[in-house]
């Protein structure tokens, strides 16, 4: 290819098929989930978008959603975790021989559980980062000493149930402090109605028009070429009234689960860190070329080091949100999770190789993944055919990727 | 006039909004060397393509006629079977298998897939003997040097009998001796009636070797003709870039100031092969203002003398003292040699010094992200506004700062490189081959940046292969030979001569 043609590359050509071409991959991901939901939505009959079923997709994929926050920075960085569905299992059956046969406080419990995940992390992310083992083969024997772990530390048997108390960090439903919940109700007609969530609806939508505008108002002073004006209302609106929708669903139910704002929080947090930070801004650069951010100063080892302690710390977490929503610890919890998870991280379009993608890409990644489990669970598809159309739509997903880049 | 053997006739090639190649026409005699010049980005490259079937016929427009007849290559081995080979600037060897195994890779001496070794080594001996190497067949090709690498491509071309060798800036990576014997090599597969085409930037060589020179520019043919004809290097770099370089470096004055940089006693053995002493008892210094340059051949040792003083970056048991403005400074790391004010610009700006997949603007703040942000949060505003006044500054021609690096020319991305470190404000920069792989306009922009640099008082250590670029930069030179400094000239004293010959005696 000629430097002369090189050079023109990144001058697009104006027009909206032009940047659909060019973004592509972004709004892909948002119009494959939505029209998967739409599929579902139509062919169960409007069960998929039942409140109750929306309660329990975000209770499924809660814990792989959480992971994937801290896969995301892992593949980011270049390297990959197979061993976090053990991880995961391995903190679930800590927590539950500590709360239900030690009588451990649940402060205490979830403490050490985090503190044994980041230790563990920080045990796979040593050898990786220090002596410059692959994470794949670090991980990978990781994923058999975990399993091993709960299998010994459960001695093979199921534990449980968790008292009440832990069982609410899953199943558990935020207060409704707000008043005017009964008064609007009556006027639905409904049994309840969840204030609190409405209102969080409203607000997060509001937020989401707010930061859309004033990153177009941003992109516009900066001279960058914006998304054409139509797609940013379609895009922007779709986001804020899914939210709307769903958190209205979510008020006529029960409200906001607790995992839910444990989610969300987690989110914004790691989207904020990657996004707007130097720490983020050096995962990103570390992973895109390790030698030239050593050469520039940036404490590669380091870096990669705490991002398997984190990815540790997020896999603890969600270890103890797993237990809780089952009920018991079981030596099998989490096993091939970890598959999940880093499938959700590719179809949001983070890179094999280091130094690409999106938080935000990861959890779209991760609903869609998890839409496509429920709906098809409600259709009854057996997991014959629900592991075959996951398999193909990963490979879908990143053929997609790489011809986007092939072709631009 | 011997006949033509390839005739390239008015061919254009587009990419989307972009004409690469507009009407260009090549004629190569046969038995003839015949040079083609011009900037990056002039075309070279994609002509080349064109002419071995990378973009297949009907792809372009015009004629090739090759041999006599219309040609229209489907694909390389299309190509390759009519005897067209090119060896590109990245080789194309296998680095864990043997030199034999590379020369016939995918052209096995084999029946039925199997291989029969005794031949196979047989050949390879000829054919090494041919290109002048003298290595085992066996030898796997990572235990060679670029040089020898180079010449393994060559005896690969020979396996499959060339007829229209060509060679994409065979040189750029070689030393003066390797490339020597590499354009010796050429005359002598000139006179066993091998027809070339080189791609080159070093004029002096295209004057060595070349019997007709074309020169491209913005994707147009813009001269064909004879060496013979009395035509001078000026003339070749006018047609080149379109106008005439009067100077091909800018005018400096002298003005060393006070002590910046002193490197004492500094030793540094190999990274891998750890008894082997790399850099002996080096010492040097810089002063402000002052631009120093090390000379030395491929290999001397000048890469790792520089990385290992810019946070220990390369070497093994490294000892020795650096003292800033007099006093001893710690660069045990990258971010501690940073802070003691050095800044190291490598010469594999690619591998080293870029992230190829992000924008200008990730790519300029990264080593001072600090400076543009709070408390951890990158300011955005700032970050922009750095990079704009980069890009301003070093005239990096981009429509803005948010254009992925990896699709700038190499010049561009050099600046880019400059910029990170410039903003890093360093006291003492340290630039290894700081035009490698670009062309004559963007090289003299850089000189200019050099300049500026030392007349704001910074200390700046270049390190080149290119004697001519060395002596017209510098205010002191000192000699570099296995690993250690054999001379120091003053610039107005050195020339290519003098630097040579305290190589060579020493």
């Amino acid at each position: 290819m000629s430097m002369a043609q090189q050079e023109n590359h990144g001058v697009e050509p104006k027009g909206i098929r032009a940047y659909l071409t060019a973004h592509l991959r972004e709004y892909g991901l948002l119009f494959a989930l939505i029209a998967i939901m739409v599929f579902f939505q139509i062919v169960t009959g409007g069960t998929l978008l039942r409140p109750v079923n929306l309660n329990n997709l975000i209770l499924q994929n809660s814990y792989i959603i959480i992971m994937a926050l801290g896969m995301l920075i892992v593949i980011v960085s270049g390297n990959i975790d197979l061993s976090v569905g053990s991880v995961m299992g391995f903190i679930g059956a800590l927590a539950a021989v500590m709360v239900v046969e030690m009588d451990f406080s649940m402060t205490m419990t979830i403490a050490v559980c985090v503190v044994v995940g980041g230790v563990i992390g920080a045990a796979q992310g040593y050898w990786v980062a220090y002596w410059k083992i692959p994470s794949f083969i670090v991980t990978l024997a990781g994923m058999l000493v975990f399993r091993g772990l709960s299998l010994w530390l459960l001695d093979g048997q199921s534990v449980g149930p968790f008292p009440r108390e832990f069982q609410q960090i899953s199943t558990g439903f935020v207060d409704d402090f707000l008043p005017g919940g009964p008064v609007i109700a009556e006027m639905l007609g409904a049994r309840f109605f969840n204030m609190l969530a409405f209102v969080a609806g409203i607000v997060a939508a509001l937020y989401v028009v707010w930061s859309g505008l004033r990153a177009r108002a941003r992109h516009k002073a900066y001279g960058i070429e914006d998304e054409p004006m139509g797609f940013f209302i379609a895009r922007i609106g779709i986001i804020a009234l899914a939210l709307l929708f769903i958190m209205y669903k979510l008020a006529t139910y029960r409200g906001l689960p607790n995992v839910m704002i444990t989610m969300a929080v987690l989110t914004i947090i790691y989207a904020f860190i990657t996004e707007k930070t130097t720490l983020g801004r050096r995962v990103y650069a570390l992973g895109g070329n390790e030698k030239a951010s050593k050469l520039s100063g940036i404490k590669t080892e380091r870096l990669t080091f705490f991002a398997f302690v984190n990815m540790g710390v997020l896999a603890a977490i969600a270890g103890l949100v797993f237990a809780a929503r089952l009920n018991t610890a079981t030596p099998k919890a989490g096993f091939a999770l970890e598959l999940d998870v880093i499938a959700a991280v590719f179809i949001g379009g983070a890179s094999m190789s280091g130094g690409v993608g999106k938080i935000v890409g990861a959890v779209t990644g991760a609903f869609l993944m998890g839409v496509l489990n429920n709906g098809m669970s409600l259709l009854g598809i057996g997991i014959d055919y629900q592991q075959m159309i996951k398999g193909l739509v990963l490979l879908a997903a990143v053929i997609f990727d790489v011809y986007n880049k092939q072709k631009g | 006039m011997q006949p033509s053997l390839l005739e390239m006739r008015s061919i254009t090639k587009t990419f989307p909004g972009v004409k690469a190649l507009d009407n260009v026409t090549l004629k190569v005699a046969e038995g003839e060397i015949h040079a083609i010049c011009g900037e990056n980005g002039a075309g070279k490259s994609t002509l080349m393509k064109v002419l071995s079937g990378v973009y297949p016929a009907g792809s372009y427009d015009g004629e090739i006629h090759y041999d006599g007849a219309l040609a229209q290559f489907k694909n390389i081995s299309d190509s390759e079977s009519k005897g067209i080979i090119i060896i590109h600037q990245e080789l194309a060897l296998v680095p864990l298998l043997s030199i034999a195994e590379n020369l016939f890779l995918g052209n096995e001496r084999a029946h039925g897939g199997v291989i029969n070794w005794p031949q196979t080594y047989r050949s390879t001996e000829e054919l090494l003997k041919k290109v002048g190497l003298r290595d085992a067949p066996t030898t796997p090709v990572e235990k060679l040097g670029v040089g020898k690498q180079q010449l393994v491509e060559i005896a690969k071309a020979l396996a499959k009998d060339v007829r229209l060798l060509i060679l994409d800036e065979p040189t750029a990576a070689l030393s003066e001796s390797d490339s020597q014997a590499l354009l010796d090599l050429m005359l002598e597969l000139k006179a066993q009636g091998v027809t070339q085409i080189i791609i080159s930037h070093k004029l002096n060589e295209v004057r060595r070797v070349a019997d007709t020179v074309t020169v491209i520019r913005d994707g147009q043919t813009v001269s064909s003709f004879g060496t013979q004809d009395g035509i001078t290097e000026d003339r070749i770099v006018r047609d080149m870039v379109g106008r005439s370089l009067e100077n091909r470096y800018p005018a400096r004055e002298r003005r060393a100031g006070d002590m910046l940089l002193e490197v004492d006693n500094w030793s540094v053995f190999h990274e891998e092969h750890r008894d082997r002493q790399v850099i002996k008892n080096v010492a040097f210094n810089v002063r402000a203002g002052e631009v120093v340059g090390i000379a030395g051949l491929m290999g001397a040792g000048r890469t790792e003398l520089a990385m290992s003083i810019f946070g220990k970056s390369w070497g093994h048991n490294i000892t020795g003292n650096v003292k800033m403005h007099g006093k001893s400074v710690d660069t045990s790391n990258v971010s501690r040699a940073i802070a003691a004010g050095l800044a190291y610009v490598t010469e594999d700006r690619k591998e080293l010094g870029l992230i190829l997949d992000e924008t200008i603007l990730k790519n300029v703040t990264l080593s001072n992200l600090d400076e543009v942000s709070r408390t951890g949060v990158i300011d955005e505003n700032a970050e922009r506004t750095v990079a704009d006044r980069y890009r301003n500054d070093l005239n990096i021609r981009t429509p803005d700062v948010f254009q992925k690096v990896g699709n700038l020319s190499g010049g561009n991305q050099q600046k880019v490189v400059l910029s990170k470190w410039l903003f890093a404000a360093p006291e003492v920069l340290i630039l290894d081959e700081p035009t490698r792989g670009i062309d004559v306009g963007a090289k003299f922009e850089i000189y200019t940046i050099i300049n500026e640099l030392s007349a704001a008082g910074k200390g700046v250590v270049v390190i080149s292969s290119e004697l001519p670029e060395l002596i017209g930069l510098s205010d002191r030179i000192y000699v570099m030979n296995e690993g250690a400094f054999v001379g120091e000239l003053d610039a107005s004293d050195a020339s290519q001569e003098r630097i040579m010959s305290l190589i060579v005696t020493e």
